[in-house]
């Protein structure tokens, strides 16, 4: 993802070592406020070991190919977003002298592009929300893969917008976006993956190197309780069931759509007394027909349809696990007698 | 040779070339890199159908080129790393742009010019900014950005961090070789020891970073 010289206009180049300027300053200043004297070797060292392990080709399983850490991401986790950001800027810098990989124009661009959206959006949005309640292996895993993929997705967004609006390419906007996204959303994913791989390492091996750990406190706090679980499953269920049902798709579904191009109706005619009697019976038992009330097609219809249908999975869901534990328990009693 | 090897040889040889007592490499850095930079910054603004202008702009990176005494193949080895992405962009505007331009009496499409001028623009970047490194080295580059008012924690970091590249490439290559030897025939390391390879490398840098601010400490360093 780095951008060469010749993709971005001065305009925009001056616009983002602003930007990106502005940034480090901050960090450098959040820095002054903490005891970072011992950082600073940590940041140097780190900043070579993300540079050197990008070298290293990570083979993705069932592919030919491979992939390598999301830098960002990675220091991030580690030394918190301002040290990670200004570590991010050496690399970027020594990238762009010694190998030519990114242009000096363009490093305010890389920067922004590659550090700023990892470090801070990937502490602040992702990191930091996900840990608030401590730290767990899954926590680790799900920050790692979020953060790599919401900070490539972008800066990918950002390089497109920064060539455009550099006026380097006729290519419209729709066809860049819809060529430069979904190629990182790949990337971000396999990134996530390795990073995950790393950070979940360090968790287990020495767990207060990563940012924002604290502890014996984030043990006892790693495990949602019951109650919270079953709180959040509630609210999720409602919100999809009552809201987000009011947008589901009026096109057809994979099946109808494939029945529609050989028969040309998502319905197929079923002829024979069988059909009949089965067809009156689920019109007669169905209380809410074709996810709506009977005779009346409204949005409301709709919504009610959704959170009545998701309660009635979910009690018998609840229905079939205690049969299936009375069960169970039952067995257990007889091989002990 | 793997790709961590040939990084070790970059640097290597950039170190060996900005080391050189030449003309160039005693040109202060900062004058160096605000001369790379305008010129940069001035070649980009170049209009993309103004293929003269980027013809005549050929003469900077020649002159610099020839004062700093580089390699032709050395130069054109690192053009392989831009060019591509340049290529693919501006490739597409010979489709886009259908407008018809006029060089003397021949009449082509206006994407093939914009395509020349892009390609000219990333070839002269890549040139001035190796021109730039191969006379100056990180140590005078970093000294020119504490005269202009650039944190001491951002200077020490690049410093640090140049520092020490060397030495973890040279650890990552002692790893991959000893794991590719132990899994011959494997391209790449295995999901399953993803976590661990890299795990136990981070974990060594840790300590080193321990060890290094201990030396630091030892030595007299005081934060800003």
């Amino acid at each position: 993802m780095h951008m060469a010289d010749a993709l971005v206009s001065p305009a925009v180049a001056a616009t983002m070592y602003v930007a990106s300027g502005a940034s480090a300053g901050t960090s450098v200043v959040n820095l002054r406020k903490e005891d970072y004297s011992k950082k600073i070797p940590v940041m140097g060292v780190m900043g070579a070991f993300v540079f050197a392990t990008q070298m290293i080709n990570f083979t993705i399983p069932g592919t030919g190919s491979s992939g390598h850490l999301c830098g960002g991401m990675l220091l991030t986790a580690l030394l918190g977003p301002y040290a990670g950001f200004l570590t991010m800027i050496s690399v970027l810098l020594i990238q762009c002298l010694l190998f030519a990989d990114g242009g000096i124009l363009a490093l305010g661009c890389n920067v922004w592009n590659m550090a700023f959206y990892g470090c801070f959006v990937g502490a602040f949005l992702v990191w930091s929300p996900i840990m608030k309640k401590g730290f767990s292996r899954g926590k680790v895993i799900a920050a790692s893969i979020i953060g790599c993929v919401v900070s490539l997705q972008l800066g990918a967004f950002s390089v497109t917008l920064q060539t455009l609006l550099s006026g380097i390419t006729e290519l419209p906007f729709s066809v860049f976006v819809a060529t430069m996204q979904p190629i990182h959303l790949a990337i971000g994913f396999v990134e996530g993956l390795i990073t995950a791989a790393v950070l979940v390492f360090v968790y287990e091996a020495k767990p207060d190197l990563l940012y924002r750990y604290e502890g014996v406190k984030d043990k006892e706090n790693s495990r949602m309780s019951l109650k919270g679980t079953l709180v959040t499953l509630a609210v999720t269920t409602l919100l999809i069931g009552g809201g987000l049902s009011l947008f589901a798709s009026e096109h057809p579904d994979g099946l109808e759509w494939s029945m529609e191009r050989i028969t040309g109706s998502t319905e197929l005619e079923a002829v024979g007394h069988a059909y009949e009697v089965a067809g009156g019976i689920q019109e007669s038992t169905a209380l809410l027909p074709d996810y709506a009330f009977a005779n009346n097609d409204t949005a409301f219809g709709t919504s009610f349809s959704g959170i009545v249908g998701s309660l009635v999975v979910v009690a018998l869901c609840v229905l079939t696990a205690l049969v299936i534990k009375s069960t169970v328990k039952k067995k257990c009693l007889r091989t002990r007698i | 040779m793997s790709k961590i090897s040939k990084a070790i040889g970059t640097i290597q040889h950039i170190d060996d070339l900005n080391s050189r007592d030449r003309w160039m490499n005693r040109v202060h850095p900062l004058v160096k890199f605000f001369i790379v930079l305008f010129y940069i910054a001035f070649t980009m603004a170049t209009h993309k159908y103004d293929i003269n202008r980027m013809i005549l702009l050929a003469i900077v990176p020649f002159v610099l080129f020839v004062l700093a005494d580089l390699s032709v193949k050395d130069t054109l080895s690192r053009l392989k790393i831009v060019l591509p992405l340049v290529f693919f962009v501006g490739a597409l505007n010979i489709f886009i742009e259908k407008a018809p331009f006029t060089i003397g009496d021949i009449q082509i499409r206006s994407g093939f010019i914009s395509f020349a001028t892009l390609t000219l623009k990333g070839i002269y970047a890549v040139i001035m900014s190796y021109i730039f490194i191969a006379t100056t080295s990180i140590e005078k580059f970093c000294k020119a950005l504490r005269i202009i008012k650039v944190p001491k924690i951002i200077v020490t970091q690049i410093m640090l961090t140049y520092r020490y590249i060397g030495l973890l490439l040279e650890e990552s290559e002692r790893v991959t070789t000893a794991y590719t030897l132990r899994a011959p025939g494997q391209k790449g390391i295995h999901f399953k020891v993803w976590g661990t390879l890299a795990g136990q490398m981070l974990l060594r840098t840790f300590d080193r970073a321990g060890e290094i601010y201990d030396s630091m400490k030892l030595r007299g360093y005081i934060d800003e």
